[in-house]
Order: C-alpha cells, then structure tokens, then sequence
C-alpha cells in the first residue's frame, strides 16, 4: 500500500531488522521470535515433503505425478501484439496445450533472461519467485510495493520478461488481472504487499471467485516471527481469503516459494478456474534458497475431472433424441472451456435453442437464428419463456444462479435437467439434475456430438418446429427494445447501441454493474468469446475500468470499451492514471444518468419514487453543503435541469476534465445526433485513453424484468405489461 | 434430519481445521461434533465430523468439502457399518457415605475410575452417544461437578482401510495434528 520506510513503525518492522541482526536482538525481541518461530515450525513442518522423496518413487495414486512437467516442451507464445483468435479467449480446455501451458512450469519461448538460467543456483526466495513467474511464462504482474513486499520488487525491477504495471489502488491490480485473464486465457498476476495491500484485493478476489476467473495474487507478509503479533500492517489474509480464493498459501520458507507459485498457478488455471492467493512472508523472500524448475507438485488432494463418464453422455443424447422442447442453457463454462465452436456444432445438429447467460455472452453468436438470447431477471421474453416451458435443459457451464432461475421451485417446472460442469459441486446444488455430467464444457460438448449423432443414425430425431413457432412468436411479438425519451435527451440504450455497432464485433467490451451492464449485455451485438467481460457473481461497481485496462494490456490489438456507469466510474477511475502513464489506451463510455440508476430503478418499481441516496449530484438529507454550483445546491428538491429542461448528469466532478486532469482525452455528448461523431472521434484515437462523459435520461429502465424472489413466469416486458405466453405469430 | 458421519482424510498442514470448519459455517451447516487427530501416515490426519442434515444438503456438504484442496478423502460412516466412539470424563461428588453406590453405577456402565479425592471421583467412559448420555443420567443424582466429552471418533468394520487407497504410504515418524 504505503511504503512503510516513511512511516514511523517501519524501520522496527521491515528495514531494521538485518541490522539488528548484527547488533543482538532485544530480550523482548527473542521472547516473541522464538513463540512465532515455534508457532511456525509447528504450522508448516509437516507440510514439506521430505526432500529425499522424489515424485517418481511414489505410487501414481499418490500424487498427480503424470499431470506434472517432466521436461520443459517449450510451446509457441504469442507475441503481445498477436491477435489471439476467436478460439483463443477463455480458459482453453485442459488437454490443450495453451491450457496447460501456465500451470505446468513449462518455460514458453522467450528471451531468457533474469533469474531463468539461474536454476540450481542460490538465490534469494525473492529472486526465485520471479524466477518461477519467468518461467511461468508470465509476462504482466499489476501491483503496488509496499513494505513486506519490498524484497520481491527488487529483482522484479531486473526482470526483462515479467512487466510490472504500478497500479493506482490494488483494487484495480486485481480487477486488472481477472480483465487480463479473461482475454488471454492464462491467470492474470497482481501483487500486493501486506495489511492493507493485501486487504485492498479482496474485493477483485472474491469478484473472480464468483466468476471462476484464474487470477493468482501474490501478497507479502510481515516476517514470519512477527505473524501473530499485529505487528504493522500485518492482515491475516489468507484468513480473510479462505472463502473468496479457490485456494491460498501462506509461504514462510524461501525453499517453498518456487514449488508454491508454480502450484498456485496449477490450481487456478485447471478444473474450475479461479482466485489463488500466495502469501509471502517478508523473510522468506530474503533468505536464500536453491532454486529448482520445474518442481514437482505436492497437491495430493486435487483431481479436477475433465473427462465426462461416456454413460451419462449417452443418456442426455438419449433424452436429447426425445425432447420436444429442449433448450441449451449455456453459462461462462462453455467460454472458458473454449467450447463456442463445438456448442454451434451442437446447437445445429439437434436445431435446439441456445440462451446465452450474462457470463456467456459471446459464447455463442448473437447473431445465429438459434440464439435467443440472454435469460434472467433482464433477459428477454423468448430467452426466459423458453428455459421456463422447456422439457429438457442441456445445461452447459451453468449454475442456475438465482439470478437465471428466478423462484427457484417454479423454474422450468417441466424440464428434465441435463446438467454438464467442471465443478461437481454445482450439479444438484440448486436444482436437481436428472443426468450429471461432471467434465470440461468442451469433452462434454465433444462427447454429445458424437452420441447425438449416433441417436440420429438410428432415427432419433425430434421434430422441433412446434417448439420453434412458439418460440420465434415470442421473438417477434416481444423483442428486445427501448423508448426515446420525449424531450430528446439521450436513450442510454441508444448509446451503448451505436457502441457495439460501431466498434463491432472484434471489439472487447468491459461492462459495470447496474442497468448500464445489463443494457451493454442486451443491445451489444456479442458475435465472439473473450470479447464480453462483467462483474457477474459479485456485481462488483467499479469492475470496468481497471478491467478494461488488463484486457488492454493481455490484448494489446484490440479496441477495448469499458461501458461504465457515473457510480460505478467514480469507484475505480484513479487507474486511468495507470493507463495514460503506462500507453494502455482504453476508451471509456460514461452512461451518465447522475444516479446510481440501478438501485433507483428498483426504488421506481418497488419503493414508491422514494428516491434514497441514489441521486449522486445532490445532498440526501439535508442543506446542500458547499456545493460551488448553486443551480445543483436544492436539497431535497428535483434534479436540476439544464436550459434544454433536460437531466444534467453527474457534473460534479466533471468527468471531461477530469479526464483530461488524467492525461486522457475527455468528450461529451448530450445529443442524439452526436453520438455517433462522438464514438467515431472516440475510436480515431489510439495513442491515450478516451473518455466520453454521454449525459442520459435518468428514468430510463431496464427491461424487461423478473422481480427479485418472483417466478419467471412473471416476467415484466415493459412497465405494466406481462407477456401473453399463448401468442401465436 | 438426520445425523451423519463423516470421516474426512485431510493433509496435516496448518490450516486445514479452518478450513473445514469454515466451510460448514459459511455454506450454513451445524457440526454436532468434530474429531481431529493423526493417523498412520504422518501427513495425513483424519477429522471425524458428525452433521445433523438432511441427504441433499449432506451431499452438497460433501462435494463442497471434496473441493478443498487440502482433502483427500471423504467416507460417510454408517451407523450399522462402523464402530463409533466417544470419550466422556465426568467429576462425580462422592463422599465416604455415596461412594460405593457411585462406584456401583460406574462398573455397570463399564466405565472405570481414574481419580479420586476426599470428596468427588473422577469418571471415564467410552462408548456411543446414547450410553454415554445414560451415564451422565444415572450419575447425575450424586451431583455432577463437570464433565468433558470427545468428538465422536469412527472407523468402519471389517477388514477394509479407508487410506488403502490413494494414499501414499509415508513411515510414520511423529504425530501431528491439523491446526
């Protein structure tokens, strides 16, 4: 966070501690190192595996030894600035190569340098630890240094591969890294250093937790005899982390350190993917070790399944041959098993419907006859009325979030439920599954293809034009849409329209949290895996822009938006900052309705117009105090409308020069007949970050809706207007 | 409702207790009784974790707990299939006068004295829940001054070992815990 050298308590706690060292340790001082010491002995002495025992000699059942890098295989990298491919987004399928090249300590090509050729040679624990990032082919690492951190920022500083990105607020290293992550395919790194550093990434941890992104967080720690004695800025973070990581370490011994990132990255690459934290402590990254590559993996207790059982395949083709009105229920799972390909394949051997959920968008194109677009609480009426009259849900990398599901014991009440995930846990945890398929999206999808066909040889196939016609009359009698407001200011809709539009499908859109996401999630065109990011498990404000800024950086080629809204913009944008300093020029969308428009929605609907705090351009609750624009000092009073009689926004601050103050270019438009001029200008720019201020209607809502704890078949398509399910075209 | 138990293989490193337990709190599970201790392999330790829940949510539990890095294995331990255990220390008062009848009650449950002082006795047993329960019952008149009891412990019966199977087989040097 800070650097502890400043503050008063540093040097007792970081700095001064070799020096001492020499001079003799106080009483006091051995009293407390030798409890820690003990303490730690006890802790992690049974946790090293015996040198002597190397892997080969153990049973094969014993440990994963076969999954473990025997001898490097050096595998192609691409270059920064290589286009990774439709296919390439997303966590590729273990099995292939690009998968597993992270996790498994293979070096990748690339100039050697620092720490790589160093291997049996001493080193400090810090020196290995960058050494095993270089070999881990990492090439970005977003952080901060702090005090407990300090010894690993020292050779980070000599490494030529590793790129170090000096973030402004470790939120946004976090962010960075999940952003990162999910255009690349590979774990995204962010580092902090102890206590509030480390506390300052819990909120990305548990946001990539919920959306099983692979981000490995290295953090430091105070020295380990320190540990236990709230000794400064000292944060029991892998205690804090336990439920938000997939896993965590707690490292005091520099002869661990190698082995531990290298099985941090395995883990959060593999299986499910998600959050790994590593936590260093400040002496075991100084003291020395020999450093080994690749090291052998002790993780006896973790298998990920990748391979569906063939009988359970056979049985949901079985009941796939005999569905009349099936639907794909496709989730994140199927992006990040890089399985796009194989679920069109799918989708058009059986002519089945595909609903794409808020992870999935992308997944599957928009654009096919068969999508029917996002379900869920704003998804559409096609999309929603589908999974709830369907008789058979090919659930594919879902998890019947109750976001999806709506109440849960009226969802799809009629459906048998085939349900295919990584993650064994999922199966049955909120809806029971008559076929269980636990495997990767893309074995699964692989594996159908074949038994489906082999139905179909023998005659199985299902006649699904009765289901279709009911579909497509709910396709076109309740389509996607939006009004133009009256009094001709700006449909935020309109404008995120015109952004996927113009920007296109190539185009890496980064979303916030609120209408402004859902809006970007139902009226972007998304053609394209990798293409789509969001906070969707957590619903994180203040995702986009530092998310939008690794994904930049993981896919220097491609234009990246970050759609964000004015609440959500004001929670993270000191990383523009980050951006223009380091040339990762992102373009940002403000949908500036000056609200925290979501949660004003729901006040409209549900709260009877009590406006509470919602409004961020007024004083709630009392006189407006030292507000400089006496035109927005009413408190309690409407929203100040500007000379047109138009919503004004959010004007303080002024994000245009406020984005300027940032050292990006700073637009604004209020006008309809603008807005393509604005986002043309927008795109032209290409040597710093772009950020357009575009002033919206405030009552502007997102439908339609499924109210919170409400059945889907009560879905809202527009204010006061349920849908007919009977309507025929 | 209903109780069962779960014998749960786990790495000894530090940590691993908190993890468990965490995990049952969080994804909203009462644990009745937990036991933790060292087994045959030097790093592995075995937790016995008695729930009270119903099948789906016990399922759920044990997939969950499956997904714990630090897990190895997780056997749920039938009642019929399995000798189950727990340890009970009690501190009876008993004077000159209700000692013998103290010491009478204590050779019917097979229960054995292991302390003695003027005026209490100090009592342990082994055995499942309910005799233990019928122990505590029958001393309770005398006037119970305190007890303890143990999580339950179990194995199965017969000749099978839970750790037969993927397990490495590592010497056992010195007993460890999983704190």
């Amino acid at each position: 966070m800070t650097d502890q050298t400043t503050t008063p308590a540093g040097p007792r706690a970081g700095l001064a501690d070799p020096a001492r060292k020499g001079s003799g340790p106080t009483p006091r001082d051995l009293a407390a190192r030798a409890a820690a010491r003990d303490a730690t002995d006890a802790r992690s002495a049974p946790a090293q595996p015996a040198p002597a025992q190397p892997a080969p000699a153990q049973p094969a059942t014993a440990q994963p030894a076969p999954a473990q890098p025997a001898n490097g295989q050096p595998a192609a990298q691409p270059a920064p600035g290589q286009p990774a491919g439709p296919s390439a987004p997303g966590q590729p399928a273990p099995g292939q190569p690009a998968a597993l090249q992270p996790a498994s300590g293979q070096p990748r090509e690339r100039p050697q340098a620092g720490f790589t050729e160093a291997v049996g040679a001493q080193l400090t624990g810090a020196q290995a630890l960058v050494g095993a990032l270089e070999r881990l082919g990492v090439d970005v690492v977003f952080g901060i240094p702090g005090g407990a951190i300090l010894p690993l920022y020292d050779p980070l500083f000599d490494s030529v591969s590793v790129r170090h990105i000096l973030v402004r607020h470790e939120q946004g290293a976090g962010h960075a890294a999940a952003g990162y992550a999910q255009v690349t395919g590979r774990p995204g790194v962010c580092m902090a250093t102890s206590g509030p550093g480390a506390t300052n990434l819990v909120t990305p941890l548990a946001d990539a937790y919920m959306d099983s992104v692979p981000v490995v967080a290295i953090t430091g720690q105070v020295p380990s005899a320190l540990i236990g004695t709230d000794g400064f800025q000292e944060a029991d973070i892998s205690g804090i982390t336990l439920p938000i990581t997939k896993h965590n370490f707690l490292v005091t011994k520099a002869d661990d350190i190698a082995r531990t990132i290298a099985e941090a990255f395995h883990v959060a690459s593999t299986g499910r993917p998600g959050p790994v934290l590593v936590d260093v402590a400040k002496d075991a990254l100084q003291s020395m070790t020999e450093f080994h590559w690749p090291v052998p993996f002790d993780l006896p207790g973790y298998h990920p399944v990748t391979r569906p059982h063939s009988r359970q395949v056979r049985e949901a083709a079985r009941l796939i041959a005999e569905a009349k009105r099936p639907v794909l229920y496709v989730g994140g799972g199927v992006i990040k098993s890089g399985a796009s390909q194989e679920l069109v394949a799918l989708a058009e051997l059986t002519g089945i419907p595909v609903v794409t959920t808020l992870m999935a968008r992308g997944g599957f194109p928009d654009s096919h006859r068969q999508n029917l677009g996002m379900p869920g609480m704003h998804g559409n009426v096609a999309a929603v009325g589908a999974l709830q009259k369907a008789d058979l849900l090919i659930t594919l990398g879902a998890r019947f979030d109750d976001r999806v599901t709506g109440k849960l014991d009226s969802f799809a009440r009629d459906a048998a439920v085939v349900h295919a995930d990584i993650d064994p846990a999922e199966i049955s945890k909120n809806r029971r599954a008559d076929v269980p398929i636990v495997g990767d999206c893309r074995e699964v999808i692989t594996e159908l293809l074949t038994a489906v066909t082999a139905e179909q040889r023998a005659g199985h196939k299902p006649d699904l034009s009765a289901w279709w016609s009911q579909l497509d009359a709910w396709r076109t009698t309740y389509p996607l849409g939006y009004d133009q407001p009256g009094d001709g200011s700006l449909a935020p809709q309109f404008v995120i329209e015109r952004i996927g539009r113009i920007a296109g499908p190539d185009s890496v859109y980064v979303a916030g949290v609120g209408q402004h996401q859902m809006w970007a999630a139902q009226f972007i065109q998304h053609e394209r895996p990798g293409h789509w990011l969001n906070s969707g498990g957590l619903g994180t404000m203040g995702y986009a822009v530092p998310a939008a800024m690794g994904a930049k950086v993981g896919r220097p080629d491609a234009c990246v938006w970050a759609i964000d809204g004015d609440g959500c913009f004001q929670m993270t944008n000191q990383e523009l900052a980050t951006c223009t300093v380091n040339s990762i020029p992102i373009k940002v969308a403000i949908i500036n309705n000056g609200n925290l428009g979501m949660v004003r929605q729901w006040q409209t609907l549900f709260y009877n117009e009590r406006y509470s705090n919602t409004d961020l351009d007024r004083s709630h609750g009392g006189p407006a105090h030292g507000h400089p624009d006496p035109g927005l000092a009413v408190a309690g009073g409407e929203l100040p409308a500007d000379p047109g009689g138009r919503p004004r926004g959010t004007r303080i601050p002024d994000f245009v020069k406020l984005a300027e103050a940032y050292g990006c270019v700073g637009l604004r438009c209020e006008d309809a007949g603008n807005v393509d001029a604005v986002i043309e200008k927008a795109m032209a720019i290409n040597d710093r970050p772009v950020v357009v201020d575009f002033i919206v209607h405030r009552d502007a809502m997102v439908w339609p809706m499924v109210a919170a704890g409400t059945s889907n078949d009560d879905i809202v398509f527009a204010r006061n207007i349920a849908p007919d399910w009977d309507v025929t075209e | 409702m209903n109780r069962h138990t779960l014998s749960v293989l786990v790495e000894n490193k530090p940590g691993v207790l908190v993890r468990i337990a965490g995990l049952f709190s969080r994804r909203g599970f009462n644990i009745d009784s937990l036991a933790v201790g060292p087994t045959e392999h030097a790093d592995i330790s075995r937790m016995t974790i008695v729930v009270n829940c119903a099948d789906h949510p016990l399922e759920q539990v044990t997939k969950q707990l499956n997904k714990l890095i630090n897990v190895l294995k997780i056997v749920e331990l039938e009642n019929v299939g399995s000798v189950q255990r727990e340890l009970l220390l009690i501190k009876v008062r008993a004077d000159l006068e209700s000692r013998s009848r103290v010491l009478e009650t204590v050779a019917l449950f097979r229960a054995k004295v292991v302390d003695v002082a003027q005026d209490a006795v100090t009592v342990e047993a082994t055995g499942n829940r309910d005799k233990l329960d019928a122990l505590i019952r029958v001393l309770e008149p005398f006037g119970i001054k305190e007890l303890v009891q143990s999580g339950m412990v179990a194995l199965g019966r017969g000749g099978r070992s839970i750790t037969d199977r993927a397990l490495r087989p590592v010497e056992r040097t010195a007993a460890g815990s999983a704190q």
